[in-house]
């Protein structure tokens, strides 16, 4: 409970959609497992993603989108850490994702996709695994 | 990366640099005291703003509209929100730059939300020495949003030059208002809501709580109104707050704040470096064993091990000083 480094998380929405039911529980999920969880809401622009990521000093920036328009958002986002030197930043995603954009994700920097029926011990693991703390 | 390799982008007004010496705060990097040091004759020049009250009093909706009438003031702002950790996991839900979404793309607004990590009182343990870091950054009102409060998590007294207590309407009797302990840090009292049924009652309470302090003040805590929601009432806030630090200048209160602030600080490091020493002497040291297992079958007493083991410290501490001036 004391001090030592947590693992410190950004969880947000970009875009229109109005559904974070699953942003909450993922959120609530990585609170439980010990990571300091913090939560902006709904509709953000990839500036204020960043912007609140950089303040914040967070380790990992979770993306749920739900709206379709994650190959225009989610690339931005990676691009605007990389243009603040942020890129040690790891950036994960889920929601509403068909596999099929999976790869040119992957491509642009989200280091993983998490879709419906993810278990959440999984998204735990995979962020204890991979964090750059 | 280390703390005092980020004291020049802090000073030079890298927010960045700014949010990662804040983290290695929290972290306790060991080289934090040393840059802490070095920006701390970049500080003071800050008026430092604490904000407390109960879960959903409205904190964190006033402190937006807040920023927003500085920002029309031309004031930079810088902002800390402290939220609960788990006692049982650590973790924490950090929820208060929801409702800050307004400056999320002003540069010259910080916000930074913090998890109380165990620490009780309100704040964080990084709380005071992030401030201090804002300070040094430059920001003109730096605000402190503690955890919703209780009755008793005062500590941001000793951070705040200038401390608002939040309230809603229906929250209590009048007998809530006459209670030790944050209803008697307030330097000005704000009734949030106010567009709810109660609000005017609530401020008459604490009026009357007022009329009976016995205190001699010659600042007596204004009862102001607000509606956070639609910004009513947060201008003359503002103004108020103002006035209380032109108080604090006038009546020499703040100089004397520095003092005694300055007092305790000193205190509070050496005690910890002194506890840190001696702690780390006697870490694992068989003769310091033996004595805690002589204290738990009652041959002996913790208050004489003390006196013993502290007397032979500070003898052990002399000879090193000596030694090291007959070198010299």
């Amino acid at each position: 409970m004391s001090s030592p480094k947590r693992i410190r998380v950004l969880v947000a929405k970009p875009g229109l959609d109005g559904h974070d039911r699953g942003a909450k529980v993922v959120a609530r999920a990585l609170r439980d497992a010990g990571m300091e969880v913090v939560y902006t809401g709904l509709r953000q622009t990839p500036e204020m993603i960043v912007e609140a990521a950089i303040q914040e000093s967070v380790h990992v920036i979770g993306l749920s989108i739900l709206s379709g328009a994650h190959n225009a958002l989610l690339p931005r986002v990676t691009e605007l850490l990389h243009k603040e030197g942020a890129d040690d930043i790891l950036v994960i995603a889920g929601g509403i994702i068909p596999e099929d954009d999976v790869p040119g994700l992957k491509k642009h920097g989200i280091a993983e996709v998490f879709g419906p029926g993810t278990r959440l011990s999984e998204i735990v693991d995979y962020i204890k695994a991979h964090v750059k703390l | 990366m280390s703390a005092t390799q980020l004291v020049e982008g802090v000073l030079s007004g890298n927010r960045r640099d700014l949010a990662r010496l804040i983290s290695l705060i929290e972290d306790e990097e060991p080289s934090v005291p040393e840059a802490l040091g070095q920006l701390y004759r970049h500080t003071g020049r800050g008026h430092i703003v604490g904000i407390t009250g109960p879960p959903g009093s409205g904190k964190s909706t006033l402190v937006t509209r807040m920023t927003t009438e500085y920002r029309t003031r031309n004031k930079t702002v810088g902002i800390v929100c402290v939220d609960p950790s788990s006692p049982f996991t650590g973790g924490a839900l950090l929820g208060d730059r929801i409702r800050m979404q307004e400056h999320a793309l002003d540069r010259e607004v910080f916000v930074r939300s913090m998890g109380t990590r165990g620490h009780l009182g309100g704040l964080a343990r990084a709380t005071s020495d992030a401030v201090r870091a804002i300070d040094a950054f430059g920001k003109d009102i730096i605000i402190v949003e503690t955890v919703g409060a209780g009755q008793s998590e005062v500590e941001v007294i000793d951070i705040a030059h200038t401390i608002l207590v939040i309230d809603v309407p229906g929250a209590g009797d009048d007998i809530q208002a006459i209670k030790a302990g944050i209803m008697e840090i307030a330097d000005i009292f704000v009734v949030n809501k106010s567009d709810m049924p109660g609000a005017e009652r609530k401020v008459t309470e604490i009026n009357a709580m007022l009329d009976t302090d016995p205190r001699e003040r010659a600042w007596r805590p204004p009862v102001l109104m607000t509606n956070a929601r639609d910004g009513e009432g947060i201008a003359g806030l503002v103004d108020t707050i103002d006035a209380h630090r032109k108080y604090l200048v006038d009546s020499g209160l703040l100089a004397e704040k520095g003092l005694q602030r300055s007092r305790e600080e000193l205190k509070t490091i050496m005690e910890h470096k002194l506890t840190t020493e001696l702690m780390e002497k006697l870490k694992g040291l068989p003769e310091y064993e033996r004595a805690i297992k002589k204290i738990a079958d009652r041959s002996d007493d913790p208050y004489s091990v003390a006196e013993r083991l502290i007397t032979k410290f500070l003898a052990d501490y002399g000879r090193r000083v000596a030694e090291s001036e007959r070198k010299r």
